[in-house]
């Protein structure tokens, strides 16, 4: 998945805004940005971070600049272990052409030391957009993993998994009900490649976004009626 | 203690294929649903037990190299995950009672933490 291949089969699939939300992690979002240039694709900073009660939230910035200043949280709040690249894969950071830069030697597969409050409330004070992702996955899901949604954290969106309907979501969690859902690709490989949401705003900034997502101001979104 | 012996007292439910069950030592027991939390507590050749049925569980057995893991409260992994156990080594067990029913039997039988 190297950033020009990213950039073309988003392309190619009609997309015309991505976010890049790698796992605790954002060094590679950079390099898609700097591929996507004179594209017409926009991609949007941003990571998706692992909280301590390993619950998955998706994090989207306007600028890349916000996201360093959460990556220097997560620095600091990621445990000490190294990645064990015989099971859990090689962590490569690259360039816009693909091009190896370094390994990361951090193990990104694991919880960073903030709770999902915390997290929450640092991404919204940078200016972000957090979504806690796949909500109705048993794996790393809010609802799996706390047992409801923090009535007390104002979440703009949720995001549920590709696998099922929004409508199958419903019915099997209400306590999604009342709460903007968008439907992400969360794409891994390139052959996989989906949009899923559509937004009618003015452009691609997380203010519009919000707006859209509250149905503000003629901002709309809705999902792709195929799923 | 041997796993034959853990599957013969707890009444587990063997998912995956049958191996020497008596000449499997298990050296500890830990217990923890946060996959996190037991990449970094459990030990090699112990036993884990967990609630979770997902694929994840697989392969944070295969990195700590643990022997075997007990899936508690009636969890079931799906097909992919066991074959996943199978080609891994790891001993997936089933049982229908809950976490704290399970882990106070192997205290009981004398298992501990390290």
């Amino acid at each position: 998945m190297i950033p020009p291949l990213i950039v073309q089969e988003a392309i190619s699939a009609g997309i015309n805004l991505i976010a890049i939300t790698d796992h605790n992690t954002s060094y590679n979002a950079k390099s898609v940005i700097e591929a996507a240039k004179g594209s017409g694709l926009f991609v949007m900073p941003g990571m998706e971070l692992q909280t301590e009660e390993e619950v998955h939230s998706l994090c989207l910035f306007d600028s890349l600049d916000q996201l360093n200043e959460l990556q220097k949280i997560v620095d600091n709040k990621l445990p000490d272990m190294k990645n064990n690249i015989e099971y859990l894969g090689e962590q490569f950071v690259v360039d816009h052409l693909g091009e190896f830069i370094r390994r990361e030697e951090r193990l990104l597969i694991t919880s960073v030391n903030l709770s999902i409050d915390k997290a929450f409330e640092i991404v919204s004070n940078l200016g972000g957009l957090f979504i806690p992702a796949h909500v109705n996955r048993e794996a790393y899901g809010i609802i799996s993993h706390l047992g409801f949604i923090p009535p007390n954290l104002n979440f703009d969106a949720l995001e549920v998994s590709r696998h099922l309907t929004v409508q199958e979501c419903l019915e099997r969690f209400p306590q999604i009900k009342g709460y903007n859902l968008i439907q992400s690709g969360d794409v891994h490989f390139l052959d996989d490649f989906l949009g899923a949401n559509y937004f009618n705003i003015e452009k691609p900034t997380i203010k519009e976004i919000k707006k859209a997502l509250h149905k503000i101001d003629n901002r709309s979104y809705y999902i792709n009626k195929s799923s | 203690m041997n796993l034959q012996e853990i599957i013969d007292n707890l009444h587990l439910k063997v998912l995956t294929e049958q191996i020497d069950f008596a000449a499997t030592t298990i050296e500890s027991g830990y217990t923890s649903d946060l996959l996190s939390c037991v990449m970094t507590g459990a030990k090699s050749r112990g036993i884990w037990i967990t609630l979770m049925s997902h694929s994840n569980i697989i392969a944070v057995a295969s990195l700590l190299d643990l022997a075997a893991i007990i899936i508690t409260e009636n969890a079931t992994p799906d097909e992919a995950t066991i074959a996943k156990a199978n080609e891994e080594g790891i001993v997936l067990l089933h049982s229908l009672h809950p976490t704290f029913q399970i882990v106070g039997q192997l205290w009981e039988m004398g298992l501990r933490g390290t």
